[in-house]
């Protein structure tokens, strides 16, 4: 049962991964995306990963439904209505990637990974909670502070308008 | 499901996302190639806590990280984006091609 | 375990009380209207039901059926599936230890299915529509996340159960007032109803929905109905105290409390005017998240103590 979710799982993901790049209509590749990301975090899932898994699900959705808004407004092409084709290099990307995906998968495959070393918590949620407000504080802090920051950097960045100038003045 | 075969998961979509991250000239399509190889990542973490050290949290910690790099990514990324437009009319990786330093 | 006879019952009462709901709206647009015997008007949803049956179907240029077909069935879907975690009077279909942040997911999940729908026609009023929704979900959501764990940091758990059995005394509701009010500005926000439908509103022809016919227009409708209910039964375990009451039983108690928030969302859909969305974008970020904030810091204090 464990086994076949797993195979459904990871083939949908990465072939809804490679139907981003395929299909015309940019809508239907960011919900390709979106589907690739649902599938990771049906993964998590299972993992175990109950916390992790439903965040994975929350987020994406999220941040592809965002995405989707910036890719109508940045494509000249977005429903895919007049097919064309945006790619450079196409022949060497398609190389290189074959290449490191050879690379990875004899690495994966010729390692001896160790055998496992503790067994999962009862609560990985839990677990996961103690470490980062535990001994991996630094981490959230560090996550903490680069959110700030790419708060305030994509804001200036993208806004043409100052503090007090009002979009719609009353 | 073991170890091996999440791996190999996980370097399949880091590769479409390589793929995708240098053959895209859209710079939205990029970005999508960047996510899918912060998935591969994900998955990864994941499979590395699950299979070699669930003891402890780190693994976990990893994907955390992961998922909110993702966020703060494509946040960056559609500033970057927004900026250029404004500036010079231009959505593909082609045109900002004087900003290489 | 999950005993068997949740898993009947769920979707039996999330069907029923869909229904009820429709029902119920129906009944109260025919007595805001002034129309005659407004109790009549019950059977109006099935009659739209089996008009969107049998209706010529419809077809715009160049649409994209595959995503406007993956949206309007989300729709349902997600409802269904933000359900399973809350506790029918006291087992839940899935009493999982993360049922908040499952239940959070789901309900994002709408966010797709409303965008989906309106970008799929290939129509400038459903194309509105679907932004619309996103700016609101960009509005109401952060609030709704901040309302969501006020209630687990006061329950000291993210099982939904847990959180229900956490309020053993005093309610949720009653010490987190803030929390409460921004979930229930979320929940219609969330069912895009009443104050808060600009989505599907009348000065864009019904926006989102606008090009959705026959079947795929039912499945709509009956997918809002449905998030309006599973909205305002999570608002119970939330918020409530879940099954708790004297002398009558936890399922009883659970539907009644249900039926009393859903009464008062519907009630709302008719007595608010829909509000402009930047309008309410501007005040969930400047009032409602840092409301919810504090309620948060609040909560936190006490729970700390």
């Amino acid at each position: 049962m464990q086994v076949a979710a797993f195979w459904a799982l990871a083939v949908t993901a990465v072939a809804s991964g490679v139907a981003v790049f395929r299909v015309d209509s940019m809508a239907r590749a960011t919900f390709a995306l979106l589907a690739s990301f649902l599938c990771v975090g049906g993964l998590l899932l299972l993992l175990d990963l109950h916390y992790l898994g439903a965040l994975v699900v929350l987020m994406m959705i999220m941040e592809m439904l965002v995405m989707a808004v910036f890719m109508v407004m940045y494509m000249m092409n977005p429903a895919g209505l007049m097919p064309m084709t945006m790619i450079h290099n196409g022949r060497w990307a398609l190389g290189i990637s074959v290449a490191v995906f050879a690379a990875l998968a004899a690495g994966i495959v010729l390692t001896p990974w160790p055998p496992r070393r503790g067994a999962p918590p009862d609560d990985p949620t839990y677990a996961l909670g103690e470490a980062i407000m535990g001994p991996k504080m630094l981490v959230m802090m560090g996550i903490g502070l680069a959110i700030l920051a790419t708060m305030i950097g994509s804001v200036v960045l993208s806004t043409d308008r100052g503090r007090y100038d009002r979009e719609d003045p009353r | 499901m073991t170890l091996d075969a999440f791996l190999l998961l996980a370097a399949a979509l880091f590769s479409v996302g390589l793929y995708g991250a240098l053959s895209q000239q859209s710079i939205v399509m990029l970005m999508m190639g960047l996510e899918l190889m912060v998935n591969g990542i994900v998955v990864a973490g994941g499979a590395f806590w699950y299979y070699i050290a669930p003891g402890a949290a780190d693994g976990q910690v990893l994907v955390l990280v992961a998922v909110t790099v993702m966020a703060l990514e494509m946040a960056m990324g559609f500033a970057v984006v927004t900026a250029l437009f404004r500036a010079r009319d231009a959505d593909l990786t082609d045109d900002a091609e004087d900003l290489r330093g | 375990m999950t005993p068997v006879w949740t898993v009947v019952a769920l979707p039996v009462a999330l069907g029923v009380l869909t229904l009820l709901a429709a029902s119920g709206n129906a009944v109260l647009g025919a007595a805001a209207s002034g129309a005659p015997a407004p109790l009549r008007h019950w059977d109006d949803p099935l009659r739209a039901a089996a008009r969107a049956l049998v209706q010529q179907r419809r077809r715009t240029f160049a649409a994209d059926r595959l995503l406007s077909r993956v949206g309007v069935v989300t729709l349902p879907v997600a409802a269904l599936l933000a359900a399973v975690v809350l506790p029918l009077g006291t087992r839940a279909v899935a009493d999982w230890s993360v049922g908040v942040v499952w239940f959070n997911a789901m309900e994002v999940a709408t966010w797709a299915a409303v965008w989906l729908t309106g970008w799929g026609p290939n129509s400038a009023y459903a194309l509105v529509g679907g932004y619309r929704y996103l700016a609101q979900g960009l509005a109401y959501e952060l609030p709704h996340m901040f309302a969501l764990i006020t209630v687990a940091l006061g329950a000291g758990s993210l099982n939904v159960t847990r959180v229900a059995d956490a309020q053993d005394g005093l309610w949720f509701g009653v010490w987190m007032p803030v929390a409460f009010a921004v979930y229930l500005v979320s929940a219609l926000a969330m069912a895009f109803w009443g104050p808060l439908a600009h989505p599907v509103a009348d000065d864009v022809a019904s926006g989102a929905a606008v090009e959705l016919d026959g079947p795929d227009r039912l499945v709509f409708a009956v997918g809002r109905y449905a998030l309006l209910v599973v909205a305002a039964a999570a608002a119970v375990p939330f918020f409530l105290g879940g099954g708790a009451g004297p002398w009558l039983p936890a399922p009883v108690w659970t539907l009644v409390k249900t039926l009393v928030v859903l009464g008062a969302l519907l009630w709302a859909g008719h007595r608010l005017p829909v509000l402009r969305m930047d309008r309410f974008l501007e005040f969930a970020w400047i009032v409602l998240i840092p409301a919810s904030l504090l309620q948060m810091l609040v909560v936190a204090l006490v729970v700390l103590d």
